[in-house]
């Protein structure tokens, strides 16, 4: 069977238009999933018993379920348990925050307790209050730490992104999957997709790189 | 007034009873050096005095602020008592010239260049003028612990704590930092030093303090204990570390 390029460049267009979707799920997610990570890592890691509880039910309850059944649970349960309707696009992205913020919650923790104690007591010491050691000593150090987990985190979130062909949302593998359906081209169209995530995940891998270069992790 | 006095105070960790019953006073102007055998308290001695430590009997008075009186007032002990730890504990993330600037500016309020003006005149107070804009990982343990004593003074303590400044420091670079705070103690500073640098206690101290399971078993002038210490686990004490 010959590779037959035009099949490539007649989907290119609609393929594109997936990977935009993609990607914009995957960025208003993980925008939202850091918010959501960073609070609930330091409910976690700082929080009275209450708080970390909270914290550590909602983790635990995210990394203990598949995220394709989180999204069906936010497009098709919802709405008949609690009258809550939302257009899949939406779905996808709070999906993306929602388990993505659970991960991510675990790496701010993780980093932010990995800190030595010193630098704390040093911050302390020198007659600070505890959220100016943790903004401007604790914080910066952790952040650094961050860096390469947090890297990891969004490229399985932007992968992930391909599940929600579940719910319709037409991103990147929907569109993908559509076109094969109705070319039958199935070696073009996964391979085209294939190089596209590729891309993506490639793209990301290389500011994350940069970003690793310019500051140290201490 | 004192400006230290401890009254009476106790500090447990769990069962553990490491400082019992302490009465203790220092006067502005005194260089106090506490030894004793590792477990003794003098760690916890030093932190009570600052709270990083709480107390759990008696009470602990510092520049006329009880360290139980929580919050920002233990932040007002803190700031005229400056701490210089045995890890050093400098912020990696800055360089000797952010790590002395961040009290100044952040703690009393300065503006960023005053502050950084003064983490000048301070690097170079403990001879580290050429070395403003390296890291603590590119400097010696030597010059850590200088920058670390630097940013303690930069926030203009009325008090300095010291815990074992030199024990983590290869012998050849320590007495770098014993002349530092030599000549901190010749300017009038009062300083609280935990250490077993003995010829350090005999040359800058003012007065020595024995430490043994949680008490003050000795208190008195340096020469005189040193000299012919009539202590039996003093002198033990001594012939262990010289
Ligand atoms: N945070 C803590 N939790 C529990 N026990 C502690 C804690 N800090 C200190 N201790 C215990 O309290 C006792 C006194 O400790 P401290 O650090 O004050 O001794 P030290 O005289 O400074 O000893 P060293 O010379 O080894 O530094 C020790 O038995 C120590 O194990
Ligand atoms: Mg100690």
């Amino acid at each position: 069977m010959e590779f037959e390029w035009t099949v490539v460049v007649d989907a290119l267009p609609a393929l594109l238009k997936g990977a935009r979707l993609t990607i914009l799920i995957a960025l208003a997610g993980l925008t939202g999933g850091l918010v959501v990570g960073f609070v609930s890592g330091l409910m976690r890691a700082y929080g009275n018993a209450a708080v970390n509880g909270l914290a550590f039910t909602y983790i635990e309850l995210i990394r203990g379920t598949p995220i394709v059944v989180q999204v069906m649970f936010i497009y098709f349960a919802l709405p008949t348990l609690a009258d809550i309707r939302v257009d899949p696009l939406t779905a996808a992205i709070i999906a993306i925050v929602v388990n993505a913020g659970a991960y991510i919650a675990e790496i701010v923790r993780g980093a932010f307790l990995s800190v030595h104690k010193g630098l704390r007591e040093a911050g302390l010491a020198l007659g600070l209050p505890v959220w100016k050691v943790l903004v401007y000593i604790i914080g910066p150090v952790a952040f650094r730490r961050m860096i390469p987990p947090l890297g990891n985190q969004f490229i399985v979130s932007l992968k992930d992104t391909s599940l929600f062909i579940v719910i319709g949302v037409g991103e990147l593998t929907r569109q993908g999957q559509e076109i094969m359906a109705a070319n039958f081209r199935a070696v073009e169209i996964w391979s085209a997709v294939a190089i596209l995530y590729l891309v993506m995940t490639g793209t990301l891998t290389l500011i994350l790189r940069v970003t690793e270069k310019r500051m140290r992790i201490l | 007034m004192s400006i230290v006095e401890f009254k009476k105070v106790t500090k447990r960790f769990g069962a553990l009873l490491v400082l019992d019953q302490i009465d203790l006073s220092i006067e502005a102007g005194e260089v106090v050096v506490v030894i004793g055998p590792s477990g003794s308290g003098k760690s916890t001695l030093l932190r009570c005095i600052n709270a990083l430590e709480l107390i759990d009997g008696g009470n602990l008075i510092v520049d006329g602020i009880s360290v139980r009186a929580g919050g920002s007032k233990v932040r007002l002990i803190r700031q005229e008592a400056g701490m210089v730890f045995q890890q050093f504990n400098l912020f990696p993330q800055m360089t000797a010239l952010q790590n002395v600037a961040f009290g100044p500016q952040r703690v009393r309020g300065l503006s960023r260049r005053e502050a950084r003006r003064q983490a000048r005149e301070m690097l170079a107070k403990v001879g580290l003028a050429d070395r403003v804009d390296h890291y603590p990982g590119e400097l010696s343990g030597g010059q850590q612990q200088r920058v670390a004593i630097a940013r303690a003074l930069a926030v203009k303590p009325k008090l300095m704590l010291f815990d074992e400044p030199t024990s983590a420091l290869d012998p050849e670079l320590r007495h770098e930092v014993l002349r530092v705070m030599q000549a901190l103690a010749e300017e009038g500073m009062t300083m609280i030093v935990v250490t077993h640098e003995i010829a350090f206690a005999r040359k800058v101290g003012t007065r020595l303090v024995f430490m043994e399971d949680g008490k003050i078993a000795v208190d008195g002038s340096p020469s005189d204990l040193l000299d012919s210490p009539d202590n039996v686990r003093l002198q033990e004490f001594l012939q262990h570390v010289a």
